[in-house]
């Protein structure tokens, strides 16, 4: 263990009004390995800087704790080199900008800060990357369809060597079958010529591109920068690559469910199996009256109860060529809202120009067919009255459904597919960070995640490609991808005491671990995004990072002066989320929102990190209550590890009964969720909670 | 690829120009990241939520702003434009110009200057319905954390009162614009848009009454830290309002104005009457619409709101609003459904208008609408709104592609 911590006190930016600083010297000196301890009116200043530099070069300082503004505030200028362990202590925003200058328990607060601080640098190292070796920086991309086929190139043009394959012998995709594709780039007012041939070729002729045509999938293991994957062709064949983009689009809703929308009847068709037929009946004559009913099957509680995004714009282009085929032609569409978003508008107002084409917003009430010829009911039209329609041909506007990403086959605990977030896509519920995974290194793009058109694919492909070549890159430093970037930290199991409880491999949000027969956890370093949550789950103290550990958390804990009961001074142990509650925290204070000063406040990297044996040792340290702030879990879930901030809440029960086995009051824990905005709630989350432990008393061990 | 490969340019630092910027660093290329106002997150910083999660937008941008903390790649500045661009791929030469920094990056934000300054500005981030000093934090996420001057409204050394309280010598009124000349591999131009200017709208009123205000500001109007202060507030007498009107398509989809649709302001619409029943659960709102667009997976989000009995959805086009003595609204539209004219009155009114692209003084080429065409001189790379109207979520994919194009 490093004997050299540095510590460096900022009296700046009123800090020096609040606290005693020949105190707090007085204690950061006479701390264990303190090698230097300097107080300064500016530490960001010029001169306060190379105070601290010229110190890490002539009293080989290792470990330096910066006690002065918020670890978020002035990033740019306290950027020391690697090997310097640095720690910054809270003393402004949380401290001096929040609490009453000069007060006793002001001076307290400080102290306990720094102490915690101190306490952590002796119980933290620098982490080691974990790097592995033989990392490939091959990517493989699943489906030859239009989303793979630009995924693919994308990756070629920046060099990387791509394997693609393709469970059919021809790659393309529904774009195959395309006789012309909606207008996406300017002017938007004509159906364009379908692309695939061109894109074909142009993917054929990279020489860093491997086509395998006929393929499926017959296993998927390992991690980020060593995924073995076997192939199968025939006979089966092993590649290693260093991610995954998996493109296996879609499928149209199958229209046997809508017989009470004509299908099953003659001269019904979808729209795909209509594009089909012209594509390949170029020539062949159209009947006079043709009818588009629109959210076929789509937008409704019944069948799919999204919008697939596409079929308002395929139906317009599909009008357009049947004019065009046959100008003799009526066309009706019979629509809910036409959505053409964006520049498509112009492809809309283009159309609506034709008046043989004729639009009308209405429910189709009932569908009878004699001879051919097909009589539609239409209810509840913008005039206001039931409009009758007689028609040789309808074209039901059906939409997307997700192909199963259980073809995948990935050897993980977690399953053989890719998680769903509803109706089965494969999404990320983050509007910020679309690409989130909860499989490190596989991206799924296209209409496998959301129904999307063709640009909008092109345009995802490319992007998830862009987040698989990061991850190799990342994996190759040792780093973890979003959202703790760059982060090279990793969980270090001890084994000698795992029980095979299988609360790791359970918990873990992105797959990071596999267990053998017995249950034992087998670890994928780089499939880790160092949240932490393992680290939550274990009963047993057996993970831990080098920088954050149930040691090194518990140790803090124990360094905190807790003052006997007859001081009537409370301690309240609050755990923050590092994401949004602790940015609230320091927000609040920059508003001068004041709070108690008997809280003491560990940021965490995921509220899910926070392990039982903290509270427990927590309450036996005399602490009265903990307060533990996350990220909000449920369905619009803000917890940046997916499901952390859920986890609390099962665990909470557990530690319930804890407490309850201690005698303890269920009160003296409590969990509470808070966006990044409601800072101006943070003083009273922590002044209620305050007062309500007040009213029960001390907590019994305090002395003990 | 090329390992010696110069740093890619990104235009603008908005949530796509963030994006861009972070993905590029994060394969462990170098990039530049320019932004003309004074703190990054450009238009969805002032964002009360996001939809479909109601969530804030401050939220990913902390993560996004930790990224740009610790990755020694991305180098930014704010204040800044590009006010020239020659060359080619691989090869671009760009000269930016950065304002007067009239208050150094050695800023603590300590606020003492804030406090003694004198002279007040129309508060932009609150599109100058409120007022702060001429010395100014921008907001209180604002990145970089560090405060202002405004040179149009600060009287500088006549004054100096924030020089002399200034701690940390980090005021210096004298300060020049500079410029600075970079090298660069590729050009991302993620500017952005604005929304569409409301006031050409003659019919809708927008100039004239107080009560009348767009989609974009009701952000501010909403937001806990806006306008009202946790409170929804109409301007003509600071009371609550209690009958709100949306009017989709306010010169959208409209040959006098914007011809397209701009893709957001339905879900955004939602948004905002979704958001105002939470704080006022017995106020009763309107929404006007010709279509209803909203995408994918957000039609929970619409069936949320149509399971809403205070919301109505009523299709129709608004051709006009009058205001009356008491500075209440009345609409005045067609429903189509029921084909009957309807008047409602409400206490305030929000137009949902489009998304025009910002402006860029750069030869590029455009389409009629003056968002930019795809293609560009081979390694200009326009992004997200800079090339058509989009939601932030296909936003930030944009912008993650624009990173994969950017390193080609």
């Amino acid at each position: 263990m490093s004997k050299n911590i540095g510590i460096y006190i900022c009296s700046g930016c009123e800090i020096g009004k609040a606290l005693d600083f020949d105190k707090l010297c007085q204690l950061a000196s006479s701390a264990q390995n303190v090698t230097v301890c300097k107080s300064h009116k500016s530490l960001c200043s010029v001169e306060g800087f190379d105070t601290i530099n010229n110190d890490i070069k002539n009293e080989s300082i290792e470990k330096l704790i910066i006690a002065a503004c918020s670890p978020r505030a002035k990033t740019e200028v306290f950027d020391f080199p690697e090997n310097i362990l640095l720690e910054r202590t809270n003393l402004r925003e949380q401290i001096a900008w929040c609490m009453e200058p000069g007060e006793e328990d002001t001076q307290m607060a400080a102290e306990d800060y720094l102490r915690m601080s101190i306490t952590k640098v002796n119980n933290i190292n620098i982490p080691t990357p974990f790097i592995a070796e033989n990392i490939s920086s091959d990517i493989l991309v699943v489906g030859g369809g239009i989303t793979g086929i630009t995924a693919a190139i994308e990756a070629a043009k920046a060099g990387y060597n791509v394997h693609i394959i393709e469970k059919e012998e021809r790659l393309g995709g529904w774009l195959n079958k395309l006789h012309k594709q909606i207008p996406y780039v300017a002017p938007y007012n004509k159906s364009i010529d379908p692309e695939i041939e061109d894109k074909i070729k142009e993917l054929e002729q990279f020489e860093n591109i491997k086509i395998h045509t006929s393929t499926s999938i017959q296993n998927i293991s390992g991690q980020p920068g060593q995924f073995h994957i076997t192939l199968l062709n025939g006979k089966a064949e092993t590649i290693i690559v260093g991610s995954i983009v998996t493109a296996t689009g879609w499928q149209p809703y199958d229209a046997n469910k809508l017989a009470h929308l004509g299908y099953g009847k003659p001269n019904v068709l979808t729209n795909v199996e209509f594009e089909e037929y012209v594509k390949n009946n170029p020539s062949r004559d159209l009947p006079k009256n043709i009818l588009f009913i629109q959210c076929a099957g789509s937008r409704d509680k019944d069948h799919l109860p999204y919008c697939s995004g596409f079929c308002c714009g395929t139906s317009l282009k599909q009008a357009t060529y049947i004019r065009e085929l046959s100008p003799e032609s009526n066309v009706f569409i019979v629509y809910k809202d036409i959505r053409t978003l964006g520049l498509y508008e112009e492809f809309y107002k283009e159309v609506q120009k034709d008046d043989q084409i004729f639009f009308t917003k209405g429910e189709i009430e009932e569908i009878t067919e004699k001879s051919g010829n097909l009589k539609v009911q239409v209810k509840d039209t913008l005039i206001g009255e039931d409009i009758s329609l007689s028609v040789d041909m309808i074209i039901l506007a059906t939409g997307m459904v997700p192909n199963s990403t259980l073809d995948l086959n990935l050897n993980y605990r977690l399953g053989k597919g890719l998680p769903e977030l509803k109706y089965n896509f494969s999404d990320s519920h983050f509007i910020c960070f679309p690409y989130e995974t909860r499989r490190t290194g596989i991206y799924a793009a296209g209409s496998l995640r959301a129904p999307m058109d063709i640009a909008a694919s092109k345009s995802d492909a490319t992007g998830a490609m862009l987040k698989a070549i990061q991850t190799i890159e990342a994996t190759k430093r040792g780093e973890a991808v979003h959202p703790r970037s760059g982060d090279k930290s990793y969980p270090e199991l001890y084994m000698d005491r795992c029980t095979d409880c299988k609360r790791c491999t359970e918990e873990c949000p992105f797959g990071a671990y596999d267990e053998n027969e017995k249950g034992t956890p087998i670890q994928n370093p780089t499939r880790c995004r160092r949240c932490g949550i393992c680290v939550g789950s274990c009963p047993e103290r057996v993970i831990s990072f080098a920088d954050y550990s149930i040691n090194s958390i518990s140790a803090m804990i124990k360094s905190v002066h807790v003052p006997d009961e007859f001081e009537e001074k409370p301690r309240i142990l609050v755990f923050v989320c590092e994401n949004d509650a602790y940015p609230a925290m320091d927000m609040a204070g920059q508003k001068g929102l004041k709070y108690s000063p008997y809280v003491r406040v560990i940021p965490v990297r995921c509220i899910g990190s926070v392990n039982k044996v903290w509270i427990s040792d927590a309450l036996s340290q005399g602490f009265d209550g903990i307060l533990q702030i996350g990220c909000k879990p449920g369905d619009d879930y803000q917890c940046h590890f997916i499901h952390g901030s859920e986890l609390t809440e099962t665990r909470g029960e557990n530690i319930q009964e804890t407490l309850e086995t201690m005698m303890l009051e269920p009160e003296r824990m409590r969990t509470e969720f808070v966006e990044i905005t409601d800072y101006d709630k943070i003083p009273q989350i922590i002044n209620d909670y305050v007062e309500e432990i007040q009213l029960i008393g001390p907590n019994p061990f305090k002395d003990m | 690829m090329n390992k010696t490969q110069k740093p890619v340019l990104v235009i603008g630092g908005g949530i796509s120009g963030i994006t861009t910027a972070v993905e590029i660093a994060e394969v462990g290329k170098e990039v530049i990241l320019i932004e003309k106002e004074p703190y990054l997150g450009g238009n969805v910083v002032k964002f009360n939520n996001y939809f479909p999660k109601l969530c804030p937008p401050t939220c990913g941008l902390e993560i996004n702003f930790r990224r740009i903390k610790q990755n020694p790649g991305i180098n930014y500045f704010t204040s800044t434009e590009v006010v020239e661009i020659a060359g080619e791929k691989g090869n671009f030469k760009a000269k930016l110009k950065t304002e007067p920094l009239y208050i150094k990056n050695n800023c603590t934000a300590c606020g003492k200057c804030a406090e003694v300054c004198p002279e007040e500005r129309p508060n932009d981030f609150n599109y100058g319905f409120t007022k702060n000093k001429a010395a100014y934090l921008p907001h209180e996420m604002a990145f970089p954390y560090k405060y202002f001057i405004d040179d149009e409204y600060c009287k500088k050394e006549s004054c100096n009162k924030c020089v002399e309280v200034c701690n940390y010598d980090a005021i210096d009124l004298n300060a020049k614009e500079e410029i600075r000349e970079i090298e660069v591999s590729s050009v991302v131009i993620a500017t952005g848009w604005k929304n569409y200017d409301a006031s050409k709208i003659d019919n809708l009123n927008y100039s004239t009454s107080k009560n009348i205000i767009t989609n974009v500001e009701f952000e501010r109007f909403i937001a806990s830290n806006g306008i009202g202060e946790n409170k929804l507030l109409r301007l003509s007498d600071k009371n609550e309002p209690k009958k709100i009107a949306f009017v989709q398509c306010a010169g959208s989809r409209d040959e006098n104005h914007l011809p397209y649709c701009s893709a957001v302001c339905c879900s955004a619409s939602l948004k905002h009457a979704l958001t105002i029943q939470e704080l006022y659960p017995k106020s009763e709102i309107k929404i006007f619409y010709i279509d209803l667009r909203v995408a994918g997976r957000n039609e929970d989000f619409l069936v949320k709101v149509q399971n809403n009995k205070n919301i109505e959805l009523i299709k129709g086009k608004v051709g006009k609003i009058t205001e009356t003595e008491n500075n209440n609204l009345i609409l005045e539209a067609e429903d189509i459904l029921s084909g009957k004219k309807i008047k409602y009155e409400a206490d305030m009114v929000v137009l949902a208008t489009g998304i025009v692209p910002s402006n860029l003084n750069l030869n590029l080429e455009k389409d009629k609408n003056q968002f930019m065409l795809d293609i560009q001189t081979e390694g200009i790379i326009p992004v997200a709104c800079s090339r058509k109207p989009m939601d932030v979520s296909s936003s930030v994919k944009d912008a993650t592609a624009a990173a994969l194009k950017a390193i080609q």
